[in-house]
């Protein structure tokens, strides 16, 4: 016997892995909400922008680009919106794969494929951000 | 499966059921599974005459008694109260008992199909009977008890109404795995505890009587726990008792979430 507590007690009984008393799950809960309410702002906003204001997604060239990302507002607001969205659909789409995959090892696999692509999107978007150069 | 087997099952005759005035034949579908012959379970369907007071369990009840012994199904109060008869009739949780004739019946000149199956989410050992085993640990694992430290009191513990009024909701849960079978969470992933557990917890996280709501939060909090919920509601339909699941479930989130009972 490892354990102190008798089998005797629950015969039958499935077994369950001891809490692990991590908020981990609570935080990343908390997290969906708020980077939701910030992305519906950040998102409709770029749309908006993007392809309503002035003469809309005719006038984006190069020269456009290089023009906002002039401004470090423009810049913040895009990296919020790099971050926040990789996360938060990364986080999704961590809770359907533990829903959905049945075996460990998918579970396992899926989720790497799934934090490597956000590591690598979430890497080269803030490179550009930051690193472009308007004079190329 | 052999042919003769198959034969052996398929007894549907169902003129032998006492078919009393005013009642008209239904055609009862049931999901059947004998595990010493099947490898998959099974439809079979029984015309049975049922009168628009009947219950669903009525009719089970006719099958087994008068059609197909082999037919399994727990029962036991008939009346809504112990929670053993729940089952998937026309694709929701209900338990048979509770569920009228009349209020399933087809539009005029139709012939009405009631099907019953077996709650999902459970192993099923025969029929209509599940394994119930994960249903009730994950009930025992949020210490659905009342926990209190120190010296007991001389007297009862005195509780105010108001008090009794937070937790009054979650004290009607029967057990009969209604909410939690019908949670496609739970569907998915059976380590998730399920609305019922969560239910119990909340009975006694609430009340104010109780000193253990530490222990089930961090129970709770926990990768299987609370935040599994995807509010769906369908444990708040599926509940033969009116509970508001889904709320209750909301509450222990919050709770968590500020760190306060």
């Amino acid at each position: 016997m490892t354990t102190g507590v008798l089998p005797l007690d629950k015969p039958r009984a499935p077994r369950r892995p001891a809490a692990r008393r991590s908020n981990f799950e609570l935080y990343s809960w908390l997290f969906m909400r708020i980077s939701g309410i910030a992305l519906v702002v950040l998102v409709l906003g770029h749309l908006f922008i993007m392809n309503i204001l002035d003469e809309g997604v005719q006038r984006i060239n190069f020269g456009f680009v290089a023009g906002r990302w002039a401004s470090p507002f423009w810049q913040f607001w895009d990296l919020s919106m790099l971050w926040l969205a990789q996360l938060h659909g990364g986080n999704g789409l961590r809770t359907i794969i533990d829903d959905y995959a049945r075996k460990d090892t998918t579970r396992f696999w899926l989720k790497m494929l799934l934090y490597v692509s956000m590591a690598i999107i979430l890497i080269l978007g803030t490179m550009v951000i930051f690193t472009f150069d308007p004079n190329i | 499966m052999t042919a003769a087997a198959d034969t052996a099952t398929t007894s549907t005759d169902a003129s032998d059921i006492p078919a009393p005035e005013g009642s008209i034949t239904v055609t009862v579908k049931i999901l059947r599974f004998n595990p010493e012959l099947d490898s998959e379970p099974h439809w079979e369907s029984y015309d049975v005459p049922a009168l628009p007071t009947d219950r669903v369990l009525n009719l089970l009840i006719n099958i087994k008694s008068y059609v197909d012994g082999t037919l399994s199904f727990r029962r036991s109060c008939a009346h809504g109260i112990c929670g053993s008869d729940a089952m998937q009739i026309n694709g929701i949780n209900r338990l048979a008992c509770k569920v009228l004739i009349k209020d399933l019946l087809a539009k005029k000149d139709k012939q009405t199909t009631i099907t019953i199956a077996p709650i999902k989410g459970l192993p099923v050992m025969k029929d209509l009977y599940v394994d119930m085993e994960p249903f009730f640990e994950a009930f025992r694992a949020v210490k659905p008890y009342l926990i209190t430290y120190g010296n007991e009191p001389t007297r009862e513990r005195i509780q105010s109404a108001a008090d009794r009024e937070r937790f009054d909701d979650t004290t009607k849960c029967i057990l009969c795995a209604c909410c939690t079978t019908s949670c496609p969470v739970y569907w998915a992933d059976g380590s998730y505890f399920g609305p019922a557990a969560i239910v119990n917890a909340h009975r006694f996280i609430f009340d104010s009587r109780d000193e253990g709501a530490e222990e089930r939060m961090d129970i709770l909090n926990d990768a299987e726990g609370v935040w599994r919920c995807r509010t769906t509601f369908n444990c708040t339909d599926a509940c033969p008792r009116g509970i508001q699941v889904t709320k209750a479930i909301q509450e222990v989130k919050r709770a968590l979430l500020f760190k306060r009972v």
